[in-house]
């Protein structure tokens, strides 16, 4: 990893203020026993809290030679030459955003997910479903200073899981993002519009508040597909906001 | 109505799952040819990295006392001076050789996983006083709904840590040794409980 390429991008000053408050309300509780995996691994006691220091506000940062040509193209970049992945083609795009609206540049996100028959290449899926030769289900970008970003894929499969005797998994992707702090650290799942399986999902259903879950649901987006190619969805992501300065809140606001 | 302050709110977070070395570490899950490393998952440290090499041997263990074999543990520290390299650190430039991030996945046999880093400097709290070295965690696995913060410290720094300002807030002060790591040799221990009589102190920071 080399020095902050990405952030380089920008001649705006770095900003170093503290973030927001994480709203604990909208993101699902430690302790959600429907899934039942969280019963055994969810901290009981109360959490600390504290303001941001230097450890939490300052966090590593990616340049965009750390992206390979096929990165962010799951369809060929596990394929043998020639080939590609099966099942229905779709881009996925959107920007990073934080709490305030504004576009962050230079964030690194990482996708992974299921291949269009619903199975993982992973030694721990024993799905019945097969493996796709071509697909590996890993992917990465890195936003623009815009906090655009966009990658092209197969839309993953639903597949059932060991949780109830007949949970199934809606379709989705799984994403993880860097924003310029490490307290923005954020790793979640976005699904599709509307596939009837994301109400049934008990990790879904971990979130108590369906506009929260809402905002986790990709939007089909006629006007961007390729056409006689790919299906476009778009898909924004939003990061804490921070306030101004670690030190002072500029009379001028943010 | 008052305006609005148009503020968004922020993606709500999911669980990683257990398939999160897919997207993280795919060649350690040998998914192989499509990026030629597993970002941060080498030594923290080069020839030229300043400051004490030590490693971090760390376990998550569930509320049943059993190492987790799926969970990926993130690491961000300073340099041997007390500098991020970090785009948002203001006080000087940081030891170029020395990212101060890494990512590991603990074994799917063992459950453990060890960094290779350097101990690093103290860094101001928010006052200016200075905090005793400590390196800042943030773990995810499947059953864990949103990444857990934590801070690991080290257990022959025990002037610095009577002194933290962080390790200061806490209440119950027997729950302050859940973030100190023993010392044997360059090897530090650090086992972080979920649950439990131990539970670990996690931060809403």
């Amino acid at each position: 990893m080399t020095m902050a390429e990405g952030n380089m991008l920008s001649n705006r000053r770095p900003e170093t203020g503290a973030f927001f408050q994480r709203d604990r309300t909208w993101h699902p509780p430690a302790f959600a026993p429907g899934y039942k995996s969280t019963v055994l691994r969810s901290p009981q006691k109360a959490l600390l809290s504290l303001d941001g220091t230097l450890s939490e506000i300052t966090g590593p940062a990616f340049g965009h030679n750390l992206i390979g040509e096929l990165d962010d193209d799951l369809i060929h970049n596990f394929a043998a030459p020639g080939e590609s992945a099966i099942g229905p083609r779709i881009v996925v795009y959107g920007r990073v955003l934080d709490e305030r609206g504004k576009g962050v540049p230079g964030v690194l996100l990482e996708v992974w997910q299921a291949n269009a028959g619903g199975r993982y290449r992973h030694k721990r899926d024993g799905y019945l479903a097969a493996l796709d030769p071509n697909f590996g289900g890993c992917g990465r970008t890195i936003t623009g200073e815009d906090g655009s970003y966009s990658f092209r894929t197969v839309q993953p499969g639903p597949y059932p899981w060991p949780n109830g005797p007949n949970d199934w998994r809606p379709a989705h992707i799984h994403f993880s993002v860097f924003g310029h702090g490490f307290a923005q650290r954020l790793i979640s799942q976005f699904y599709f519009e509307g596939d009837p399986m994301i109400w049934k999902c008990p990790i879904v259903r971990t979130i108590p508040d369906r506009a929260a879950i809402e905002t986790l649901i990709a939007t089909l987006d006629m006007d961007a597909t390729i056409p006689m190619d790919a299906r476009a969805y778009k898909f924004d992501i939003v990061l804490r906001g921070r306030r101004s300065s670690m030190f002072e809140n500029r009379p001028e606001g943010n | 109505m008052p305006q609005s302050l148009d503020r968004l709110k922020e993606s709500p977070s999911q669980t990683a799952g257990p398939y999160v070395h897919i997207g993280l570490t795919p060649n350690f899950v040998d998914i192989r040819g499509v990026f030629d490393t597993d970002l941060g998952s080498g030594p923290l440290v080069n020839d030229k990295t300043r400051g004490e090499r030590i490693e971090i041997r760390v376990r998550i263990i569930d509320g049943a006392g059993a190492p987790i074999k799926d969970a990926l543990v993130e690491i961000w520290q300073a340099d041997a001076d007390g500098l991020h390299n970090s785009p948002s650190e203001l006080r000087g430039t940081a030891d170029p050789n020395f990212a101060g991030w890494g990512r590991l996945p603990t074994g799917m046999d063992t459950g453990e996983c060890v960094f290779r880093t350097i101990k690093p400097g103290r860094v101001p709290f928010r006052d200016g006083r200075p905090m005793a070295p400590h390196v800042t965690f943030w773990i995810v696995a499947r059953g864990i709904n949103i990444g857990l913060h934590t801070r690991m410290y080290f257990g022959d720094e025990e002037a610095a840590n009577a002194e933290d300002p962080v390790l200061a807030r806490i209440e119950h002060r027997h729950r302050v040794e859940t973030l100190i790591a023993p010392r044997e040799g360059d090897v530090y221990t650090f086992d972080v409980h979920l649950q439990g009589e131990r539970e670990t102190v996690f931060f809403d920071i």
